[in-house]
């Protein structure tokens, strides 16, 4: 047994602590650079000028433009599926007793385990043999298989911890099945969905392979990156988006730290 | 006198289990009703029937002369304290109680002020403010009791509620229960497989046993005459004898139930006197009570035998024989064994 746990770490420990997060890190903070340099073909260090014209040219692209709308519309429809969705299997799984409830419970993860690139293979080629067109719905359904892990595991967790008696004391005073959701059920489990949905969504917002085989010819924002990448004009333009990506993702996903981390404290309290 | 509760030949299988198997029953308006039996015996089943969160497989079921049969538990006029009293966390004391008014659409002054005097029923008062997880278990069943009780239920039902409080509270509240059962004059239908608990609080009691009423009474006809071995041995500390042992001692040959401060003892092997049925035992252990002993004997045929010796008899050891004796009415022949 250790006792001397609040003993400093070694050097070489915290050496190799803040190397790590330097490797993290520095990437990010060399993007945020090049938003800025005049340099538009290469990425040439240090940045020979900087200006602020790469933010008025972003606003003025079109295609850019286009590519958010999509990107937002995607993961808002699909969060919105995987929540119905997502909650309902969780209720089924956590309260009923049915055969192969196990299984099942199973094949709803199993998406979020296989790597992208099976999903969207699978989804192309499920796609292809029902003559399914290309669309913005293709790519909502791929991204639905996901996100629906993300939500079913947030509100599964919940509903375990609820008591199954708390339903029926409700139903037993007088509350239907609408009123108990509202005044029982959703209050309890809200912050999981808040969090859930959240997680969701910045998921969708930055996906790429499952993209790339439902997408078609239409481009969600990571898929514009990536082509922009390859056609080397007005590279600076891409790190732009990229900071407009970096902060869509990680608001929500700090947001959705906070909640569940509350959740966790109300929870803790009633025992 | 009206009946509350009524089970016509009542089942509720789930796949091959019966858990309530042909349950026949009245319970009268006003009554205090215990559901006793071993865990699994189908009590549950049938408290939960009567809720309306199990529909019976067969049979008919009907509260205060309406049929039950389909109708959801929140259109029934029934309310149920659960065993662990499934409050809610995310709701003040006063919102808990004031729940089942709430739903019901009455405005919030008012069913504020009913939930205060439901508070208060319970002894409460002062306590609306706070979260369920800062009261004890004692509190949070009292106002899983006011929650209940707010809606002016014509039948409460009470799952094993004092299950899980420690013995001191649970002496405590079964005297307070009784209290306000007679107070409000409203029906309680109460489960517990505390044997104590029900022959002490309960106006009647059925005693469950595989899905089956193997016997409903008074406590009084309970504890003096058991139909049945299983209820004997459930209720306690009734001796249970055998054809042969009743035989021997003089009694019919039936089996029959003999309560050990019946028994009276000599030392060694007496006669007994006139009229009275005797047999001659040896002691197999002793257990000092204070204000009696309790003896396990056993005849010279093996047979089981548990009397009571007053203080005043004097120290007995292992393996002395005594001589027993009793009255022939002492012995209860148990009509429910062949």
């Amino acid at each position: 047994m250790r006792s001397d746990g609040t003993r400093s770490a070694p050097w070489a420990l915290k050496a190799t602590a803040i190397g790590g997060l330097l490797f993290l890190h520095v990437p990010l903070l060399i993007i945020f650079v090049y938003a800025f340099t005049t340099e538009e073909k290469s990425y040439q260090f240090p940045p020979p000028g900087y200006t602020l014209k790469w933010f008025s040219v972003v606003w003025e692209r079109q295609d850019i433009w286009n590519a958010i709308w999509l990107s937002v519309k995607v993961a808002s429809i699909a969060t919105v599926i995987a929540l119905v969705l997502g909650t309902c299997a969780a209720a089924a799984v956590s309260r009923a007793r049915f055969f192969g409830r196990d299984y099942i419970s199973l094949l709803f993860i199993l998406p979020i385990a296989l790597p992208g690139i099976i999903t969207g293979i699978s989804l192309r080629s499920a796609f292809s043999v029902m003559d399914i067109p290309f669309s913005t719905w293709t790519i909502v359904l791929g991204h639905a298989t996901f996100c629906i892990v993300v939500v079913y595991n947030n509100a599964l967790a919940r509903f375990r911890r609820t008591s199954g008696s708390m339903i029926e004391a409700s139903m037993d005073l007088g509350a239907d099945g609408f009123q108990t959701f509202r005044h029982v059920v959703l209050p309890q489990i809200g912050s999981a969905l808040l969090a859930g949905g959240m997680l969701a969504f910045a998921l969708s917002f930055d996906e790429v392979i499952v993209t790339t085989f439902t997408a078609g010819q239409q481009a969600t924002l990571p898929i514009w990156m990536l082509n922009e990448l390859i056609r080397p004009r007005q590279r600076p333009v891409t790190n732009v988006v990229a900071i407009f990506v970096i902060a869509v993702t990680f608001i929500p996903i700090l947001a959705a730290y906070y909640l569940t981390r509350d959740g966790e404290h109300t929870g803790g309290a009633g025992k | 006198m009206t009946t509350a509760v009524s089970f016509q030949h009542v089942s509720r299988h789930f796949g091959s289990v019966r858990a309530v198997d042909d349950v026949s029953l009245d319970i009268a308006e006003g009554e205090f009703f215990a559901m006793l039996g071993p865990s699994g015996s189908g009590k549950t089943t049938c408290l939960r029937l009567i809720a309306g969160f199990e529909q019976p497989t067969s049979g008919h079921i009907e509260i205060f002369g309406a049929t039950a049969e389909g109708v959801p538990p929140y259109r029934r006029n029934v309310n149920t304290v659960f065993q662990d009293y499934a409050l809610f966390p995310h709701m003040t004391v006063l919102a808990n109680v004031g729940y089942g008014l709430m739903v019901k659409g009455v405005d919030k002054p008012k069913r504020d002020a009913k939930a205060e005097e439901a508070l208060a029923l319970v002894a409460l008062s002062g306590f609306g403010g706070r979260r369920p997880s800062q009261l004890s278990g004692g509190q949070r069943q009292r106002v899983a009791l006011a929650r209940a009780l707010v809606n002016q239920p014509k039948v409460l039902l009470l799952d094993e509620p004092l299950g899980a409080l420690d013995l001191k509270l649970r002496e405590q509240m079964q005297v307070e229960l009784k209290t306000l059962q007679r107070n409000l004059g409203i029906t309680f239908v109460f489960v517990t497989h505390d044997q104590g608990e029900a022959l002490s609080m309960a106006d009647r009691v059925a005693i469950f046993n595989e899905g089956k009423i193997v016997q409903v009474g008074t406590p009084e006809d309970i504890y003096e005459r058991p139909q049945t071995r299983f209820v004997a041995d459930f209720v306690g500390s009734s001796n249970v004898l055998s054809p042969a042992f009743t035989k021997a001692s003089g009694g019919p040959e039936r089996w029959a139930s003999l309560r050990p401060e019946k028994i009276t003892l000599l030392r060694g092997n007496a006669a007994a006197p006139k009229g009275q049925l005797k047999a001659a035992v040896t002691v197999k252990a002793v257990h000092y009570q204070g204000a009696s002993t309790r003896l396990n004997t056993v005849t010279a045929e093996g047979h089981q035998v548990n009397v009571t010796a007053p203080s005043s008899f004097g120290r007995v050891a292992d393996g002395e024989t005594l001589t027993l004796h009793w009255s022939a009415d002492a012995f209860h022949v148990m009509e429910g064994e062949r």
